[in-house]
């Protein structure tokens, strides 16, 4: 019953939260509300059994992830409404109703058909961390390697992409209307 | 009583949701929010496929696809502050050049 209650009342909120991350016309609502449904996705983990998995969400997603897309909000120009052209709204709409559609049978034919095998079946009396390490070190520890390398490299692309060209102002004010009045007596 | 079918419609819906924003957006910052969108519903039939039916590697790949989508964030946000620096808006219709 409580499970019951807890997922219908993740479910709802994390789907009116997304909505508004698409929908809206503010792009710091639409950052704010994509947030607050990771969180609530981390809510669904816990639910599901996969501790770890949630932690890691809540710290990775929420905690790193936002956090950039916050700081680069500063590059750009976030305040105000979007200005965008939507030529054809209803046939967004249909399209996206279709592919709902074709993922529900999509998600059904598992279940449908019957013949999943358990690759690592969950050994039991172990916790969900203790158990995802086990696994993550032996069975999947080239993948994680490869992942920690590609982190690396992520990174180091990021700070030289974004490095580039420091010194030119991305604002439409000019430099010289934001210096103070001291820095202009000492010239 | 909560069933698998639950989480995997739930996830069905959060991915139409990314699809609905990746179609209709015509700014580059918001296609990134709905790639997120559309990332985290993977993530959620992973998570019930695997605690449904005893089997930790959906686990493990949205550990993966959460690794892959930091760094496309990073990556992504470079190229984006420099296409912003070069044009001076996040606009995909001000992007059309080969207009002819």
């Amino acid at each position: 019953m409580m499970e019951t209650f807890a997922f219908y009342f993740f479910a709802v909120l994390i789907t009116a939260l997304f909505l508004v991350t698409v929908l809206s016309q503010n792009i710091l609502y639409a950052m704010t509300s994509l947030a607050a449904g990771m969180v609530l996705i981390s809510g669904l983990f816990f639910i599901l059994g996969a501790d770890f998995l949630g932690v890691v969400q809540l710290i990775v997603y929420v905690g790193a992830v936002m956090a950039l897309y916050a700081f680069a909000m500063m590059f750009f120009d976030a305040t105000g409404r979007i200005k965008e052209r939507h030529s054809h709204p209803a046939l967004v709409f249909l399209l996206g109703g279709l592919t709902a559609v074709m993922l529900v049978v999509i998600f059904a034919a598992p279940q449908i058909g019957h013949n999943i095998q358990a690759l690592f079946p969950t050994a039991d009396g172990m916790d969900n961390p203790h158990a995802v390490g086990l696994v993550l070190f032996t069975k999947y520890l080239v993948p994680f390697e490869v992942a920690a390398v590609m982190l690396l490299v992520a990174m180091i692309a990021g700070i030289i992409l974004a490095g580039k060209k420091m010194e030119r102002s991305l604002s439409k004010i000019d430099d010289s209307k934001l210096e103070t009045s001291d820095e202009k007596d000492e010239r | 009583m909560i069933g698998l079918s639950d989480y995997l419609i739930l996830s069905a819906i959060l991915f139409s949701i990314g699809v609905i924003g990746v179609i209709r957006r015509r700014n580059l910052l918001m296609l990134f929010f709905a790639t997120e969108i559309m990332l985290n519903a993977a993530n959620v039939a992973f998570a019930a496929l695997s605690s449904f039916m005893n089997d930790l590697s959906g686990q493990m790949f949205a550990f993966f696809i959460i690794a892959v989508a930091a760094s496309e964030v990073a990556v992504g946000l470079g190229l984006l502050i420099l296409l912003y620096k070069k044009y001076g808006s996040l606009d995909l219709d001000d992007y059309t050049m080969l207009k002819g």
